[in-house]
């Protein structure tokens, strides 16, 4: 996503799915929150990791 | 004569041998409070009452004939996201001042006083930790006692302010991605982050539960480690603190650093680093030898942080978004928002990359003792600045101040920052050891005080 339009249907859309209001005005800190959050993201996705790799949190029955 | 310089050490050896009373102390300590604290809005609440009460007893049990524990009479504060007994634990939130007050204190605070330390409040704190300026929108802005126009750094702000501006010499702070770290630095005090899982979280507000630690503030690194050691040891009551013995880390302090193998971290922590950071972490380096740079793939660990962070403070938060957006501070509501869309892949794949990482980076330690990193990009901003530079990008203070810090807390690595001072406002130097080695990094922090490299500066107050 890159466009200011596209941020604000995903915003609509994903505040609706959580049942989160968000106010007409928080729009543009969200979004530059998300679009941060991205490109990080899309940092880490780029590092090639095997399919079995294990996460750090180990769960111990 | 106790003197708001006296470190807490001396305080405990002047109460223990009777020199001073545990309440001539705490008296001398309220009243700078008093004084104070109208200009640097450090504590959010005073126990003066549980204090006087608490300093009597000490001083009943000496006349006694009673042996008073290492931190006799030492007053100290807490970040106010610790409940303390009679205390709405806030967590810098104007929505958590509703709840009721703590039933009692949390573990930490109890250690501390079992050791004889001497609570005497509450401490102010960026928004239910996700700040790294120490400004609060609902509390008002902790101020650095070196310029009181000048941020203290977060979340531990008024820890941060309290011990630069000597009204307690210890404080407890928390740090998930660098808020003890971040006001260390900026406010030119030591403070540990200890290994993750090392001391109890129990009875604090969580914030991102696998990234949360606890630890102290103070003007030295004997001060640090007598209360990291009076504050270790198993808690049944947090799932994540460790079963490990207490592993006493001051009475090796005065051990020489010289043998030890201390490396510099390069690529992430020393491309496009501002002046005066590179500055104190190269007068470091001087003073201890260190020459060789290692380069732990620092920049994606810290995204990795960033986005599991987001994600799992959301969550935390997310049925409170809910219901009370409005009553949040913008700043931190709007990244709240923002997190809780993550996609759950993205938070996956930052926790293999977390592990991957790790391994890496504690190969790493195979080589070396110590790792020395910039804690900060530069000195404290101004109150209210919302954007700075590194690395020739402007970037948002207050996501970015722990640019350094994050990368480290995020494989749970024990560091300390030591204070060093190049210019009007100091700046600190992380010292990172491998897990468990907190010992390693407060030696090489007192063999620097030893040397005069650092020194937790005084404010003209």
């Amino acid at each position: 996503m890159t466009s200011e339009d596209e941020w604000n249907e995903f915003i609509a859309a994903s505040a609706r799915a959580l049942a989160l209001t968000v106010e007409p005005a928080w729009y543009p800190a969200v979004r530059t929150n998300l679009a941060t959050i991205w490109k990080l993201a899309g940092l880490v996705a780029q590092f090639e990791l095997p399919d079995d790799a294990e996460p750090a949190p180990v769960f111990r029955a | 004569m106790i003197e708001p310089e006296t470190s807490a050490l001396d305080i405990a050896r002047a109460v223990a041998s009777g020199e001073t009373s545990a309440v001539a102390v705490v008296e001398a300590t309220l009243a700078r409070i008093a004084t104070l604290n109208p200009l640097l809005n450090a504590f959010t609440a005073v126990t003066a009452a549980r204090a006087r009460k608490r300093a009597a007893a000490l001083d009943a049990r000496r006349a006694a004939g009673d042996r008073l524990g290492p931190l006799a009479g030492v007053p100290f504060a807490v970040k106010n996201l610790f409940d303390v007994a009679g205390l709405s634990t806030r967590a810098g939130s104007r929505i958590n001042r509703e709840r009721p007050p703590a039933e009692k204190d949390a573990p930490l605070i109890a250690r501390l006083e079992a050791a004889g330390a001497v609570l005497v409040g509450a401490l102010n704190m960026g928004e239910y930790a996700y700040d790294f300026t120490g400004e609060n929108v609902h509390d008002g802005p902790s101020r650095n006692p070196h310029d009181t126009t000048r941020m203290t750094g977060g979340s531990s702000g008024g820890s941060g302010a309290a011990v630069a501006g000597r009204l307690v010499p210890l404080a407890l702070g928390s740090d998930t991605n660098g808020s003890i770290r971040v006001p260390s630095s900026l406010c030119g005090i030591f403070g540990l982050k200890p290994t993750y899982g090392r001391l109890s979280r129990a009875g604090s507000f969580p914030f991102v539960t696998s990234l949360d630690h606890l630890g102290p503030l103070a003007r030295s690194a004997a001060d640090l480690a007598a209360a990291y050691d009076a504050m270790q040891g198993p808690d049944p009551a947090d799932p994540v603190c460790a079963q490990r013995p207490v592993e006493s880390t001051l009475p090796l302090i005065e051990r020489k650093a010289e043998r030890l193998r201390i490396a510099i971290a390069g690529g992430y922590f020393r491309a496009g680093v501002p002046v005066e950071a590179a500055a104190a972490v190269a007068k470091v380096a001087a003073a201890l030898g260190a020459a060789r740079e290692i380069d732990p793939e620092a920049e994606r660990a810290r995204a990795a942080a960033y986005v599991i962070t987001a994600a799992e403070g959301a969550a935390l938060h997310l049925d409170r978004l809910r219901r009370r957006a409005a009553d949040y501070d913008p700043a931190v509501r709007d990244r709240l928002i923002a997190g809780a869309m993550i996609p759950a892949a993205m938070v996956a794949n930052a926790q293999k990359f977390r592990r991957w990482y790790r391994d890496r980076v504690l190969a790493l330690f195979d080589e070396v003792d110590a790792i020395l990193a910039p804690a900060t990009p530069c000195t404290a901003p101004s109150l209210g600045q919302e954007t700075f530079v590194v690395n020739g990008l402007a970037m948002p203070v207050r996501a970015n101040l722990g640019i350094y810090t994050q990368p480290l807390s995020f494989i749970g690595l024990p560091v300390v920052v030591v204070p060093v001072v190049l210019s009007a406002l100091p700046i600190g130097v992380q010292i990172v050891a491998a897990p468990w080695r907190e010992d390693i990094a407060l030696r090489i922090a007192r063999a620097l005080e030893a040397a005069g490299a650092v020194a937790a500066p005084r404010p003209a107050m």
